[in-house]
């Protein structure tokens, strides 16, 4: 096995694990870290893809942003440990049965196409941070500035729901 | 044996790199400490530490001995995991990030490799982002020391420090846009190296003139990040004892306080290679006197040194301070007598140099500035820092397009 096999096979584990965990997790702060577990091993696997800058911003905006908003959130509330009621303890076995069902699917689309499969690390144009902002500021600039417009109205939207709920 | 040694070379050069900074930084954060003690002390007219050896000067030790030897109770109902891993967390972050930092320009060779002073190698392409991306992280270790702790001023505090760290994040990455788009790069080597395009130039070259808002905003938000004063309100002592930290004990508040320390480091570091040129000499390129400037403060300071420990009070002083003297001496003298040696040490010199007055204006701050309003915090972080760091992005690349307009620059 060569070194960036082992590290590959390092990172998808925990990665797994972390995901695994994310679910078995009885409390909600053990659940987000195992989430930022997942994170960062991602971002592992960006780096060994040759994706520097795909994998820093992994970290900054998942890792690092999102995560410690939700963190904050399950500190501020006081989250407790998560009950049971009879529903969510139903909704495992059909749970199970779709996992299973996801896992055989992606399993059998990657065995049918190994051929196309990138195995080497990325280089060039694409993996470099002028490949990417060439990409999305002239290739795809119209998607990119309406997605930002998306975000726009969304953060207007949570502004005008704050300011309603306070007055 | 040495064909292990051969085939892993690159191995083993990282493996005694880590140590050896893990070593410097340690021993760094404990004079850091003393330093403090010592300058605050100055500014408000009493002498500081100066009982435990000459000037104080082994009271890290002490202080670092006494961490060890505490006693180190859990408190009841809090998260075992959790409150183990926070310390780490902050600590393993905070020593991550000075390993991406690198410390001079040229490689030593030695045994047939070129070895880079720092860890990351220098062709890093996203050095700046791998630095935010640790600090990004770096958040965890204060919140979830305050979750975990199960009290209700741990709490507060790790609600307060998470809350200021989003706020101060999004204005600390705005902020060094300007100075990317200046240089065309993440790397911190070519981040240096743009700024010394006129060699003439000297101290003008920086990216301080231009960036001057920039740095503004990334000063006040990384002594934000690193939760300093007067940013210091997670652990406000008059509100909230000791804040997230208030009940950690020994050497587990130890990590917390290292991790604190190392980041002041850190910041230190990315202030002067972003804005002050990093290794680059603030004199123009042609005036080569000014290299024996290393010498020329070493040699008298060495001087002065054993001069001032000969008269020392207690018998010990006068054995070690002439001894320290006279080590500082003899590096002086190295530096003149071989040149090669003195050319080497020139970038390092300087980035230390530089990253030293940061570390005094940090200690400065601290002697002399009142901590903020809860209020007035989130208020100067949103309201102030915030858009005067965006719109410096907007401003300096509107120069860069006209440079390009009008000059024809590339």
């Amino acid at each position: 096995m060569t070194a960036p096999l082992a590290v590959f096979f390092a990172l998808a584990t925990l990665a797994v694990i972390g995901a695994v965990s994310l679910i078995v997790q009885k409390h909600p702060i053990h659940s987000a870290l195992s989430l930022i577990v997942v994170m960062i091993a991602l971002a592992g696997l960006y780096l060994l893809l040759g994706a520097e800058f795909v994998a820093a911003v992994q970290i900054i905006v998942y890792g690092g942003a999102i995560m410690v908003l939700f963190v904050f959130v399950i500190m501020l509330l006081n989250a407790g440990v998560e009950e049971h009621t009879s529903i969510s303890k139903m909704a495992g076995a059909p749970g199970l049965l779709l996992v299973v069902a996801l896992a055989g699917f992606v399993a059998a689309t990657i065995a049918r196409s190994t051929a196309s499969i990138q195995t080497t690390p990325q280089t060039g144009e694409l993996a470099s941070t002028t490949g990417i902002s060439n990409m999305i500021f002239k290739d795809f600039v119209y998607p990119f500035e309406l997605t930002s417009f998306l975000i726009l109205v969304a953060v207007l939207g949570a502004t005008v729901l704050a300011q309603r709920e306070k007055s | 044996m040495t064909s292990l040694l051969s085939t892993n070379a690159e191995l083993i050069i990282t493996l005694v790199k880590i140590l050896l900074l893990l070593f410097i930084v340690l021993t760094v954060n404990a004079y850091l400490t003393w330093f403090e003690r010592k300058v605050v002390a100055h500014m408000q007219s009493r002498w500081g530490p100066h009982r435990v050896g000459p000037h104080g000067l082994l009271q890290p030790l002490a202080d670092g001995l006494k961490f060890l030897f505490k006693e180190d109770p859990t408190p009841a109902g809090a998260d075992k995991l959790v409150y183990y891993l926070a310390p780490l967390l902050a600590l393993a972050l905070a020593l991550t990030s000075i390993a991406l930092i690198p410390f001079g320009p040229d490689p030593i060779r030695l045994f047939g490799h070129d070895i880079y002073l720092g860890i990351a190698p220098p062709d890093v392409n996203i050095g700046i982002l791998g630095l935010f991306a640790v600090t990004a992280l770096g958040v965890y270790g204060v919140a979830l020391a305050g979750w975990s702790s199960n009290s209700k001023y741990p709490l507060l505090g790790g609600l307060r420090s998470s809350a200021q760290m989003i706020s101060y994040e999004l204005a600390l990455t705005m902020s060094v846009v300007g100075v990317l788009l200046m240089a065309g790069s993440f790397n911190l080597k070519k981040i240096i190296e743009a700024q010394a395009h006129h060699p003439e130039w000297g101290i003008f070259g920086w990216n301080v003139w231009p960036q001057i808002v920039g740095f503004f905003c990334f000063f006040v938000a990384a002594v934000a990040e690193t939760n300093r004063v007067p940013f210091d309100l997670p652990e406000a002592e008059s509100e909230l004892v000791a804040g997230f930290h208030t009940e950690y004990s020994s050497f587990k508040f130890a990590m917390f306080f290292i991790a604190e320390y190392t980041s002041m480091i850190t910041v230190s570091c990315l202030c002067s290679i972003m804005f002050f040129g990093g290794w680059l000499s603030p004199f123009p390129a042609s005036w080569t006197f000014t290299h024996h400037l290393p010498s020329a403060i070493l040699i008298p300071f060495g001087l002065w040194v054993i001069w001032d420990g000969i008269r020392y009070e207690t018998i010990f002083g006068r054995i070690i301070l002439p001894g320290v003297g006279t080590v500082i001496t003899a590096l002086g003298v190295i530096f003149v007598l071989f040149p090669s040696v003195n050319e080497f040490i020139q970038g390092p010199f300087w980035l230390l140099s530089k990253i030293f007055v940061f570390l005094f204006i940090y200690v400065w701050m601290r002697g002399t500035l009142p901590r903020f309003r809860y209020d007035q915090l989130m208020a100067f972080g949103w309201k102030l820092l915030l858009p005067l760091s965006i719109v410096n992005v907007i401003v300096t690349s509107f120069m860069i397009l006209a440079k390009m307009q009008w000059w024809g620059a590339k």
